[in-house]
C-alpha cells in the first residue's frame, strides 16, 4: 500500500483519533518531543498536562472508570515511564483499560545506558496486560490499534506502547484501518451454556443463595448492571458487592446487603458464611473479601462467572465455573431461570430473609455520635445526604476514609465510584477525580481523602487549577495514617510507629496558594454548612474536615479471621491477637 | 494469630508445551510469570518450530500440586502472545527426550569403562583426544542422570543438557 507518507508521531496521533480518543493525560520530555510536536499541530485531541506521571495514569483510570472508555497516557522515556509504573500496576490490579505511550531513546541507543533510558518493556512487563516496543514505523499504526484491542477486550488492563524517538520521526505510508484480529489473543465472551444450565439448576434449588458481585459487572458495561438488577430482583435473593463493584446494584434496594469483606457489613459477611449457594459475578475472591480461606463460606456450592479463566479456582475452589463476559452470561442465565420458574415455580427465601434481617438488626455501621468532635462516619453520612440528589462522582484515596466512604456513601449506578481496590494506592483519588472531571465537566466530583493520602499527589492542584476543574477534595483529617494506626493499635500494642501525620500543611492556605478555595470545619454542627459551601463554590475546593483522631473503622473481619468472626463497633475492646501480628 | 493456608495436595512433575508468537520478550514473559508467581521451573527449552520462524515452542517442566498446575496452565494461557498451552502430563501418553553432552577425562582401564558404559547407553563419541571424550547421549531425564552419575566415577569434567523436549503420542497435534 503506497500513499501519503506520515511521520511516526503523526501516525500515532491519527491512530488515536481513529480510535475515538479525545483526551490524553501526559507530561512531555526529550524522547516524546516529536509526538508533542504532532499534538501541537492538531486540535482533535486534548492534552491534559499533569504535574507527575503517576497522576497521569490515575487520571486516565478515573476517566476510564467513569466513562467505560479507555484512558490514554503519554509520558517520556526513563523517569517518565518509571513514574508511571505505580499507576500501571494500579490499573492492572483493578482491570482498568489504559493505554500508556512511552517515549524511548532512539533504536540505535537502546541498551547503551543512554540519557533517560530505562528498559520500559522489561520494567512494565509484570504490571501491564501486555506491552510493545515498536522498532519499526511501518507497524506503528497496527500496534496502536492492537494495544487498544488488548486493553479494552477480555479482562481489561493497561497496555504500554514504547516508541523510540527515531520511530516517531521516521515516515511510513502504512496505516492500519478497521478491526484488529489478533493471532493468539482471543478472549471468550460467551459462557458455556451447559455450565450456565448447571448454575441455574443449583440456584433454583437453593434455600439460602447469595449474589457476590464485583468490578467485573461494571467492566462488562451498563447492560451487565441492568441484567444483574433484573436477575437479582427476579430471584428475590440477597446481593452483596465488593469494593470494586459498588454501584452495579442500587445501594438503596432492600435486597442489597452492603459491601462484604474485611470492612463489609455484618449481614453481608454472615450471609456469605451461611449461604448454601453462592454466585460470584465478576469478582475474584480477593483476600480482603474472603478472610480466612479455610473457613470461607464452608457449606456452600459456589458458582463463579469470570472472563479470566485464571481467576477461577485461584484461591477458592468453585463447583460451577463459567468463563465469559458477565452481560452475556447473565443474559443466558436469566432466560434459563425464567424457563425453570415456569416449569417448577420460584423457590421461596422467606426463612433466609428472616435470618438476614436478624443480622441487619445488629446495625453494624452504628457509631457513637459526639457534640464536640466530628465523627468521620457522620461527615460522610452528611456528605451522602447532601449530595444524593446531585449528579455526583466519588473517588477516594486509600485507608480508613476509603472504607468509611464505601460504607456510608450509597451508589445507585455503576461508574460513579472510583477507588484503588487491588493495589491500594494512596494518592489515587485526587488525580482520578481530575480524570473524572475532564470526562464530566458539569458534574460534581468529590475526592474523599485522608490528610496523609492527599499529600501523595498534592502537586496535581496545579493541574486542576490550570484546566479550571472544580474538583472537591474532602479531607477527613485525623492527623494519622488512620488505617496504619488502627492496625498498630490492634496488632502491635498501640505502638504508633511513624503513623502520625506531623507537620501538616495549612490546607486552606495551600488551596489558596494554587488559586482554589479552602474550608476548615471542626464542629459537628458546622459540617452541613461546610459541605454546602463546598458545593456552591465554583472551582476547586479543599475541605479540611477535622475529625476524631482515634476512631477505628468497624465492623471488621480481623486479618486471618473468618467472616463470622467480625468485630462490631460496640465491641471496641479490641482483642489482642496471640501472635501479636497479622500476616495479611 | 498466624493462619497459613495449608496445601494438603501432593506436588507432582508436569511437562507443559507452550506455542508462542516468536516475538521479542516472549520468553521473558513466560519465565517472568513463573518467577513472579512463585512457580518452579526444572527444565526449559525454547526454539522456533515452524519454517517461517514465526512461532516458537517452549517446553517447561515444573512441579506443583494439582491446584498450582491448574493455575500455571490458566496463567500461561492468559499471556497475549501465547497461542496454546498443553499439560502433556495430564493429557495422556507423551514422549520426552533430552540431549546431553558429557566431557570425560580418563586413561587406561577407565577409558575402557567409559566406552563400555557409553555403548550401553547408546551414547555417541562426538569429540576425542588422548585422554578425553565428549559423549552425546539422548533419552529421558532419568537416563541422562544415570549416565552422568556413572561418568562421575570415570572422570566427569563437565556436562551440558538441553532440557526436556516433549510431544504427545499419536497423530494429533497439541
Amino acid at each position: 500500500m503506497s500513499g501519503k507518507e506520515y511521520s511516526g508521531a503523526e501516525i500515532i496521533i491519527n491512530s488515536l483519533v481513529d480510535l475515538g480518543v479525545e483526551v490524553i493525560f501526559g507530561y512531555p520530555g526529550g524522547a516524546v518531543l516529536p509526538l508533542y510536536d504532532a499534538l501541537f499541530e492538531q486540535d482533535k485531541i486534548r492534552h491534559i498536562l499533569v504535574r507527575h506521571e503517576q497522576a497521569a495514569v490515575h487520571a486516565a483510570e478515573g476517566y476510564a472508570r467513569s466513562t467505560g472508555k479507555p484512558g490514554v497516557v503519554l509520558v517520556t522515556s526513563g523517569p517518565g515511564a518509571t513514574n508511571a509504573v505505580t499507576g500501571l500496576t494500579d490499573a492492572m490490579l483493578d482491570s482498568i483499560p489504559v493505554i500508556c505511550l512511552t517515549g524511548q531513546v532512539p533504536v540505535h541507543l537502546i541498551g547503551s545506558d543512554a540519557f533517560q533510558e530505562a528498559d520500559t518493556v522489561g520494567i512494565t512487563r509484570h504490571c501491564t496486560k501486555h506491552n510493545y516496543l515498536v522498532r519499526d514505523v511501518d507497524i506503528l499504526s497496527q500496534t496502536i490499534h492492537e494495544a487498544f484491542y488488548v486493553a479494552t477486550s477480555g479482562r481489561p488492563g493497561p497496555v504500554v506502547v514504547d516508541v523510540p524517538k527515531d520511530v516517531q520521526i521516521f515516515t511510513s505510508s502504512t496505516v492500519h484501518k478497521g478491526q484488529v484480529k489478533h493471532r493468539s489473543y482471543r478472549p471468550e465472551v460467551k459462557g458455556d451454556i451447559n455450565a450456565i444450565r448447571e448454575a441455574v439448576k443449583l440456584l433454583s434449588g437453593a434455600k439460602k443463595p447469595i449474589f457476590y458481585t464485583g468490578g467485573g459487572v461494571i467492566n462488562s458495561g451498563p447492560a451487565a448492571a441492568q441484567l444483574l438488577r433484573e436477575i437479582v430482583q427476579f430471584t428475590g435473593a440477597p446481593i452483596t458487592s465488593t469494593l470494586m463493584g459498588l454501584g452495579a446494584y442500587p445501594a438503596s434496594d432492600k435486597q442489597f446487603l452492603g459491601m462484604l469483606g474485611m470492612h463489609g457489613t455484618y449481614e453481608a459477611n454472615h450471609a456469605m458464611y451461611d449461604c448454601d449457594v453462592m454466585i460470584c459475578v465478576g469478582a475474584r475472591f480477593d483476600d480482603r473479601v474472603t478472610g480466612r480461606l479455610d473457613a470461607f463460606s464452608p457449606n456452600s456450592k459456589k458458582i463463579h462467572i469470570d472472563i479470566d479463566r485464571s481467576s477461577i479456582n485461584k484461591t477458592v475452589r468453585v463447583d460451577v465455573p463459567i468463563v465469559g463476559d458477565v452481560a452475556h452470561v447473565l443474559e443466558d442465565m436469566l432466560k434459563l431461570w425464567k424457563a425453570s420458574v415456569l416449569e417448577k415455580g420460584q423457590q421461596s427465601y422467606d426463612d433466609w430473609w428472616v435470618q438476614i434481617e436478624k443480622w441487619r438488626e445488629r446495625d453494624c455501621l452504628k457509631y457513637s455520635q459526639s457534640d464536640d468532635v466530628i465523627m468521620p462516619q457522620y461527615a460522610l453520612e452528611r456528605l451522602q445526604e447532601l449530595t444524593k440528589e446531585k449528579d455526583v462522582y466519588f473517588t477516594t484515596e486509600v485507608g480508613q476514609h476509603q472504607m468509611w466512604a464505601a460504607q456510608f456513601l450509597k451508589f445507585e449506578d455503576p461508574n460513579r465510584w472510583m477507588t484503588s481496590g487491588g493495589l491500594g494506592t494512596m494518592g489515587y483519588g485526587f488525580p482520578a477525580a481530575i480524570g473524572v472531571q475532564i470526562a464530566h465537566p458539569n458534574s460534581l466530583v468529590i475526592d474523599v481523602a485522608g490528610e496523609a493520602s492527599i499529600q501523595m499527589n498534592i502537586q496535581e492542584l496545579g493541574t486542576a487549577i490550570q484546566y479550571g476543574l472544580p474538583v472537591k477534595i474532602f479531607i477527613l483529617n485525623n492527623e494519622y495514617m488512620g488505617m496504619v494506626r488502627q492496625w498498630q493499635e490492634m496488632n502491635h500494642g498501640s505502638r504508633y510507629s511513624q503513623s502520625y501525620s506531623d507537620s501538616l500543611p495549612d490546607f486552606i492556605a495551600l488551596a489558596k496558594a494554587y488559586g482554589g478555595h479552602g474550608i476548615v470545619v471542626d464542629k459537628p454542627g458546622d459540617v452541613d454548612g461546610a459541605i454546602k459551601e463546598m458545593m456552591e463554590t465554583d472551582g476547586l475546593v479543599i475541605v479540611d474536615c477535622r475529625v476524631e483522631k482515634l476512631a477505628n473503622c468497624f465492623p471488621m473481619v480481623p486479618s486471618g479471621a473468618a467472616h463470622n468472626e467480625m468485630i462490631l463497633p460496640e465491641e471496641e475492646e479490641i482483642r489482642e491477637f496471640e501472635g501479636g501480628a497479622a500476616l495479611v | 494469630m498466624y493462619h497459613t493456608h495449608k496445601e494438603i495436595e501432593i506436588a507432582a512433575r508436569h511437562t507443559f508445551s507452550i506455542i508462542v508468537d516468536n516475538e521479542a520478550g516472549v520468553l521473558a514473559r513466560v519465565i517472568g510469570l513463573f518467577s513472579g508467581r512463585g512457580y518452579n521451573i526444572e527444565h526449559l527449552t525454547v526454539a522456533p518450530v515452524d519454517l517461517q520462524g514465526s512461532e516458537s515452542r517452549i517446553t517447561v517442566v515444573t512441579t506443583g500440586t494439582p491446584h498450582v498446575i491448574e493455575q500455571i496452565q490458566a496463567q500461561l494461557d492468559r499471556l497475549v502472545p501465547v497461542h496454546k498451552v498443553g499439560d502433556l502430563t495430564a493429557s495422556g501418553p507423551h514422549i520426552e527426550r533430552e540431549l546431553a553432552l558429557i566431557k570425560v577425562h580418563c586413561q587406561n582401564e577407565k577409558q575402557q569403562a567409559a566406552l563400555r558404559i557409553a555403548e550401553a547407553f547408546r551414547a555417541k563419541i562426538v569429540d576425542s583426544s588422548f585422554e578425553s571424550y565428549i559423549f552425546e547421549v539422548t533419552g529421558k531425564t532419568d537416563k541422562i542422570r544415570a549416565f552422568i552419575r556413572l561418568m562421575e566415577d570415570v572422570g566427569l569434567v563437565e556436562a551440558v543438557r538441553t532440557g526436556v523436549a516433549a510431544l504427545t503420542r499419536g497423530a494429533q497435534p497439541l
